[in-house]
């Protein structure tokens, strides 16, 4: 692990001063936009994406005639997977470039890091990916799914549609994982799940051999009770699983796997046949039939000029977070951080399934929840979707500790982190 | 002539009204399949699967394997088969050629797992008759889930005319499911007879819920001794699984460290470039697969040779440019290695791309033999241990058989020695290298069947071969087949109870303890050469 970090941060100290040069010459007045999405390391798969999507984005509003009469100006860093690393090109983001807002980060980690500096600084930070909760901070907006809005209606989902009773919960070993699956459990034996129908099983970043953890879903799966398995792992350590699966015979049909962090682009890199059927919980899907996800996509395969490049949801998060900010700065006549911090609250942006988001009080956005089914084709099959809009719960309602917390960033309260039973602010934004 | 058509007509009109309404059926219930309510669709297959429609099968076979589509434009059901970027279609009752069309203009009728399961057991049913016999047995075991009395009726007559035992076999165990929640006791008591010792999972459950509300206690003790006996046989599959899963490890651990069994055990050179030679290697099966993407499986057998050149003649590379001036100087190339092998992993961003690359399985890697319901070996994991040991030997008879492993184990032993009886050890030092590399690159090849191929892929192959090559004893083959075979095996003998992370952790903290008792390995060097 030494040596990773070794590594990662001699290659982010060369891009840096690669930077360096790059960024030197700005000669008119623009509005800036920091991008913090890892260009290297094992997020870049991700990451990298997240990141054409808000150079995208900002050409596309450049063209519109850009914001308060100027013109946006990207200002791209990497972090290189390197959390701490994060925290410094935050800061130099916001202190050096003076950008107005950040839109960036993916894993919970990295976002943790620069959290302090965001709350310092008092700059703006849009964060896109699905997460864990339990964190409400005055400078972040969290445009991804909290887990109400993916994980509890995805076990609703396979609770009362699919008849499951044993539950498998397979995670990577960091904190999103760990913590999601801690409010699942709760959550399951609220429901009257026994201890023993619940497995849980945490393996290393980047696992590549599932033979045995696959083998014992198996074992755990032929005990007469329809079974499940909640996957929580991140990153490249998916596609081995599911290799796995599909030689092991492990069949949709009688585990089904579903994942909170497999999307379009994961799927992109496999051959998807033997997971037919194996389903995803997301806001979003690209398979969604509407008009504006039509000419995203095409907006989205022009701009890459790559025909087979795929959307996901980070990237519709990314699409409502900035068009949001967008709004709040119209609204607000400045770009100034605390005038937006207001302003945003109650913008309304159209979101990419054809309906409307709402930034609420506690910096969450409302979304619609959508179940897929992994197609032949890498694309998702649209099985399930909840009637309405979820709004964002930073604080599980499933956890002792957290259900009497709320979040309220509006005055008087202002407060992300309000005990409502103690009726005291504790001033602090994250567990 | 006018009278003779009119009799026709009434007479069919007659005959007609039956067979006009299983078809209207038929076309009603595949007009249900374009909703989007899958509750509709559902009905719909039963229909379709009860209409006795020639069709029939054809519908629910496209259906299940996603070739049935609605044409946007004409809102009707079509087959569709992809050819380059279109769709071929044909018409679903008449069979008629419909040309081509893009897939923008279609919608594939979308099915669920619900609807996937109820269409397998259809076309199961539908099936039972297949003159193929592995169609059968697939048929009957896809029926063994939603077993009832209706179904058990069913097998029992196709299992008089069945031929092929092993049909038979699942058929009994298809009935004897179905017998065993009987109101008559002799009935469950034969029914439990045939699961005895019956390791299909469905058996076992089957047998606990009797157990729970049995009266009879002849049928109880049957039952109980019945479920003894698979405990039993679950117990030695389950055994015979994890040695397969520690094999299958150690074939990778042993695979990844032998190439630096070369060039750290026999040279003594401290390569921290070793993974991004494996890396080299899954690359250069990418690129292969990249220029013949039809034939994935050749592909990969000639990315073999390739592989070894390529990684080869880095390797070459690498010693005749930097680690030649630094021969006796550990340190220095363990920095300097370490360098290289961040350009290499770099220069693989840069070139190719910073996300990993997706290679493709060939048709024979996937899957798994099936020894029995609870055991199953897979494919690509028996090639692989068959591959390792291949390499292994390969690489054996190099070292023992060949002059140029003559010279190598001269050159390793005594330098001086063996310049003076006129090798040119600095040729040899270059070939050992390549030679080390080499096979870095063929394990490449192998790991790019099992995980990621990325920039990333070497970096903690890097540190797995040390370890299996330190452990197994520095200049030993043998040792280091040996110790990559006793990681894999503890490692997953541990891993059931003590989790993936604790696991490795276990077995670092374990070849750590070693170490300090045995600082040469498990096979230590004897002699005079030990010192050198």
């Amino acid at each position: 692990m030494l040596k990773s970090t070794i590594k990662q941060s001699i290659i982010g100290v060369g891009i840096a001063v690669s930077m360096l040069f790059s960024t030197a010459a700005v000669a008119e007045e623009t509005i800036k936009v920091g991008i913090l999405h890892s260009l290297s390391g094992t997020m870049a798969i991700s990451e990298t994406t997240l990141k054409d999507t808000m150079l995208m984005l900002i050409d596309e509003q450049n063209k519109k005639g850009g914001l308060l009469g100027m013109k946006l100006e990207a200002v791209v860093v990497d972090p290189a997977s390197n959390w701490p690393l994060f925290a410094e090109k935050a800061r130099e983001l916001i202190q050096k470039e003076k950008v107005d807002a950040v839109f960036g980060c993916w894993t919970s980690v990295s976002r943790k890091s620069v959290l302090p500096v965001f709350e310092e600084l008092n700059s703006l930070l849009f964060y896109p990916v699905q997460y864990e909760g339990e964190e409400s901070s005055k400078n972040v907006f969290y445009t991804g799914a909290a887990p109400n809005q993916q994980a509890i209606p995805a076990v609703d989902y396979l609770m009362n549609d699919l008849g499951v009773k044993r539950w498998v919960l397979a995670g990577t070993d960091y904190v999103y994982p760990r913590t999601t699956n801690k409010i699942l459990e709760a959550y399951l034996k609220s429901k009257g799940v026994a201890k023993e129908d619940i497995m849980i099983n945490y393996t290393p970043f980047g696992h590549s051999d599932w033979q045995t953890i696959v083998a014992d879903i198996k074992k755990f799966g032929a005990a007469g009770k329809k079974t499940a398995v909640v996957s929580t792992i991140n990153g490249d350590a998916n596609v081995p699983f599911y290799k796995e699966l599909g030689n092991q015979g492990v069949s949709a049909e009688e585990i089904p796997v579903i994942a909170f962090s497999v999307g379009e682009e994961e799927l992109s890199g496999i051959d998807t046949k033997p997971l037919v059927g194996h389903l995803a919980a997301w806001n979003y899907f690209m398979s969604v039939d509407a008009e504006v996800n039509d000419s995203f996509i095409e907006a989205w395969q022009a701009f890459t000029k790559d025909d087979k490049r795929v959307s996901n949801d980070p990237m519709e998060a990314h699409y409502i977070g900035f068009n949001m900010w967008v709004e709040a700065v119209k609204k607000a006549g400045t770009t100034e951080a605390g005038a937006v911090q207001d302003a945003i609250i109650g913008v309304t942006v159209p979101n990419l399934s054809g309906g409307f988001s709402a930034m609420m009080p506690n910096h969450h956005v409302t979304k619609p929840v959508l179940i897929g089914e992994i197609q032949d084709d890498g694309q998702f099959e649209i099985v399930w979707e909840i009637s309405g809009l979820v709004a964002g719960d930073a604080w599980s309602d499933y956890l002792e500790g957290s259900k009497d917390i709320i979040s309220d960033w509006r005055a008087p309260l202002s407060c992300g982190n309000y005990n409502v039973r103690t009726a005291k602010c504790s001033g602090q934004n994250i567990e | 002539m006018t009278r003779i058509f009119f009799i026709i007509t009434l007479l069919l009109s007659f005959v007609n009204p039956l067979q006009a309404d299983t078809a209207s059926d038929f076309d009603s219930a595949l007009q249900l399949l374009k909703q989007k309510n899958y509750a509709l669709k559902s009905d719909a297959i039963k229909t379709i699967a009860a209409s006795g429609n020639p069709q029939a099968r054809a519908v629910l076979d496209a259906m299940l394997n996603g070739g049935l589509f609605i044409r946007k434009k004409e809102k009707d059901l079509v087959f569709a088969q992809k050819r380059g970027s279109n769709y071929q279609l044909t018409a679903v009752l008449s069979g008629e050629d419909l040309g081509q069309l893009k897939k923008r203009k279609l919608k594939k009728v979308g099915i669920n797992n619900t609807l996937r399961g109820e269409l397998r057991s259809a076309l199961a049913l539908l099936s039972l008759n297949n003159p193929d016999p592995e169609k059968r047995l697939e048929a009957v075991n896809n029926m063994l889930g939603n077993i009832d009395a209706g179904r058990a009726a069913t097998l029992r007559d196709s299992l008089e005319n069945e031929s092929d035992s092993s049909v038979q076999e699942v058929m009994r165990l298809g009935i004897a499911l179905s017998d065993i929640t009987s109101d008559d006791i002799n009935t469950r008591k034969r029914a439990i007879t045939v699961l005895h010792g019956n390791l299909h999972p469905t058996a076992w459950n089957s047998l606990t819920t009797l157990m729970a509300k049995e009266m009879d206690d002849g049928a109880r003790n049957a039952a109980k001794e019945a479920l003894h006996s698979i405990d039993v046989k679950r117990q030695m599959s389950s055994i015979a699984e994890t040695l397969f899963f520690g094999i299958s490890l150690g074939s990778v651990l042993v695979l990844a460290a032998i190439g630096l069994a070369i060039t750290f055990g026999v040279m003594g050179v401290i390569n921290m470039a070793h993974g991004e030679l494996i890396m080299l290697g899954a690359y250069t099966t990418y690129l292969v697969q990249v220029i013949m993407p039809d034939n994935p499986g050749t592909a990969l057998l000639l990315s073999i040779p390739l592989a070894f050149v390529v990684s080869g003649g880095v390797g070459i590379l690498i010693e005749r440019g930097v680690i030649r001036f630094l021969y006796g100087r550990p340190l220095e190339t363990l920095l300097a290695t370490f360098g290289v092998s961040l350009i290499l992993q770099q220069l693989v961003r840069v070139v190719i791309s910073p996300q990993n690359v997706p290679v493709t399985n060939p048709e024979w890697m996937s899957g798994s033999i099936e020894i029995n319901s609870v055991l199953s070996l897979t494919l690509n994991r028996l090639y692989i241990i068959a591959f390792c040991l291949l390499v292994f030997a390969a690489l054996f008879f190099i070292l023992k058989k060949t002059s140029l492993g003559l010279q190598v184990r001269a050159v390793a032993q005594n330098r001086a020695m063996a310049r003076a009886m006129g090798v040119r050890s600095e040729r040899v030092d270059a070939l050992t290298f390549g030679l080390g590399s080499g096979i870095a690159g063929i394990a490449g090849v192998a790991l790019s069947q099992l995980t990621n191929v990325g920039p990333n892929l070497g970096q903690s192959y890097t540190i797995d071969s040390f370890m299996v090559v330190v452990f197994g004893g520095v200049g030993n083959l043998w040792g280091t087949l040996v110790a990559g075979m006793t990681l894999g095996i503890a490692n997953k003998v541990m891993e059931p109870w003590a989790g993936a992370v604790l696991a490795k952790i276990l077995i670092l903290v374990f070849i750590i303890l070693f170490i300090q008792k045995r600082p040469r390995g498990l096979f230590p060097q004897k002699g005079r050469a030990a010192e050198g």
